[in-house]
């Protein structure tokens, strides 16, 4: 399977990184080039539960692909759904339910936010976006 | 020159964990052990493992005698009158349970449970959940700008309906002593029962019993550098007979048929089924070492830590203390930065702190937060830790300003 071309870019950027610190800066980076979300579309129903962060997640079907739209009150965190987003946006649901998101942040050098004694949330969104995918699939 | 702790090389889990690159900063969740308590654990499983209390063979024999020789050790540890005033529980969270139920009883519907707004949730939701099955009503003292639970507000608030006062000894969020020498004696006045939650109290300074003069008393084995998934829950005697039994089954029990059956009295009657025999016998262990530190230069280096700490967080630039810590932790926000961003690159440069909530959502509720990072200290920590912390702080601070 061809990787999206965010992605693609992604994946340059950061298995370039020597360091913790530069994956921080790049991370800062990214979360700053995420789309902002409205103030309507930052409310209860499109919150993320189990972060202690804020983070809203919106799932849309664009034809049979889909698009996530997410953010977050946490600048690092904003920058783990940049490229989150970079990875599933414009795939199909089938594509969806079988790309390895563990895999994804592993080879951006990012795996260890996703071990499960992380309060950082991003276990959360995973969850919350095969549920919106679920439900409105 | 550096702060040296004379009891670092004690601790393999610091080691182990320094040498990893990882700045243990958590003490207050969890403590590392001392060599002594590691030999304890393996001395009993490696030498033959025997259930207490059931059997005469001599593995049951041996294993009895050093589980019931802890019970003393604890008992002289917390200066209590007597050896039957020591119940093993699973832990702090477990003790407080057991007294939620057992006292259950005693209260009827309109009476009051007196907590503080600083409670860990360990010692709020029994108490709030009891006062929910039984129609009580649930009074939160407040605290004063430093995070002392405020005597003026208790006066008025502890009363002739008090049946019962629950309070920490030292808050794992603020990190003060509370006034309990005044709040328990509001609570006398009133024929008020008292339970004091010294999980983190326990910890920093030498329990006494008789000298605090609460009728219950709550502390858990891994805070204490003993092994987790056992507690201490000291009852006065008298206080001890009020209770009612609450779990059932073996060994606990003096006589039973099928439809009836007899309990024994504290401690046995409130031990049902298999008790934790390894980690009670290493938490001997872990009395015994702690027994023979002197604690009042353990209680000096701490100090000089504690202030260094508080130094350090008070010269960088933006830093919000939660309260005005006293010893043992340190708790704080930092203008304009997120305690999410602060957590992630404090984990990334190996600074093992806690970020969150810290177990008392009301509390950090209250102060308006939704969440602080907390710096916590045990006696194995040195000045190298806090350089560590601080240059990873300043580090931090950089990338996200």
């Amino acid at each position: 399977m061809k990787l999206p071309a965010a992605a693609e870019q992604a994946l340059e950027a950061f298995t370039a990184c020597p360091g913790w610190e530069q994956r921080a800066r790049l991370l800062l980076q990214w979360g700053q080039q995420l789309p902002t979300l409205s103030e309507a579309e930052c409310c209860e129903a499109n919150r993320v539960h189990g972060c202690e962060s804020q983070v809203w997640l919106l799932a849309e079907r664009q034809g049979e692909s889909w698009k996530f739209r997410a953010n977050s009150d946490a600048r690092l965190l904003r920058g783990l759904l940049a490229v989150l987003l970079a990875r599933v946006n414009g795939l199909k649901a089938s594509e969806l339910t079988s790309v390895d998101l563990h895999d994804w942040f592993s080879q951006l050098g990012l795996a260890r936010q996703l071990t499960p004694s992380r309060s950082n949330g991003l276990q959360a969104v995973l969850q919350r976006m095969r549920q919106l995918i679920q439900t409105e699939g | 020159m550096s702060l040296i702790s004379p009891w670092r090389a004690d601790f393999p889990g610091i080691l182990a964990l320094a040498a990893e690159g990882q700045t243990y900063l958590d003490s207050a969740a969890t403590a590392q052990k001392p060599q002594a308590v590691l030999d304890a654990l393996l001395g009993y499983l490696a030498g033959g493992a025997a259930n207490v209390h059931r059997a005469q063979h001599l593995p049951g024999e041996r294993a009895t005698r050093a589980f019931e020789a802890t019970r003393d050790k604890a008992a002289t540890w917390l200066n209590a009158a007597s050896r039957e005033e020591i119940l093993f529980t699973r832990g702090s969270t477990e003790a407080l349970n057991l007294l939620a139920y057992s006292l259950e009883h005693l209260l009827q519907p309109g009476d009051e449970i007196v907590i503080s707004a600083l409670e860990h949730h360990a010692n709020l939701l029994p108490w709030q959940q009891l006062a929910l099955r039984r129609g009580l009503k649930l009074v939160v003292l407040p605290l004063d700008a430093a995070g002392s639970i405020d005597l003026a507000h208790a006066a008025q608030l502890i009363g002739p309906r008090t049946r019962l006062l629950a309070l920490s000894q030292l808050s794992n969020v603020l990190g003060r002593w509370q006034p309990l020498r005044e709040l328990l004696a509001m609570a006398r006045t009133h024929g008020a029962l008292s339970v004091v939650d010294g999980a983190q109290g326990a910890v920093h300074g030498r329990p006494d019993m008789q000298a605090l003069g609460c009728d219950f008393y709550v502390c858990s084995g891994h805070k204490l550098y003993g092994p987790d998934g056992v507690g201490l829950l000291y009852g006065r005697n008298q206080a001890l007979a009020q209770l009612r039994h609450w779990q059932f089954g073996g060994e606990m029990v003096l006589d039973a048929d099928y439809q009836s059956a007899r309990f024994r009295p504290a401690p046995l009657g409130f031990e049902a089924g298999t008790p934790p025999v390894s980690a009670v016998i290493a938490l001997g262990a872990a009395l015994d070492w702690l027994s023979a530190q002197n604690q009042a230069a353990v209680t000096q280096h701490e100090a000089t830590l504690h202030a260094e700490l508080l130094a350090g967080l008070a010269a960088r630039q933006g830093v919000r203390l939660l309260g005005q810590p006293q010893l043992a932790l340190a708790s704080f926000t930092i203008d304009g930065i997120h305690n999410a961003d602060l957590a992630h690159l404090l984990t990334e440069q190996g600074i093992a702190v806690r970020a969150g909530h810290h177990c008392a959502m009301p509390l950090l509720k209250s102060l308006g937060l939704s969440g602080a990072i907390r710096v916590s200290l045990g006696l194995y920590n040195d000045g190298e830790d806090l350089t560590h912390f601080f240059d990873a702080l300043d580090q931090a601070l950089e990338l996200l300003r």
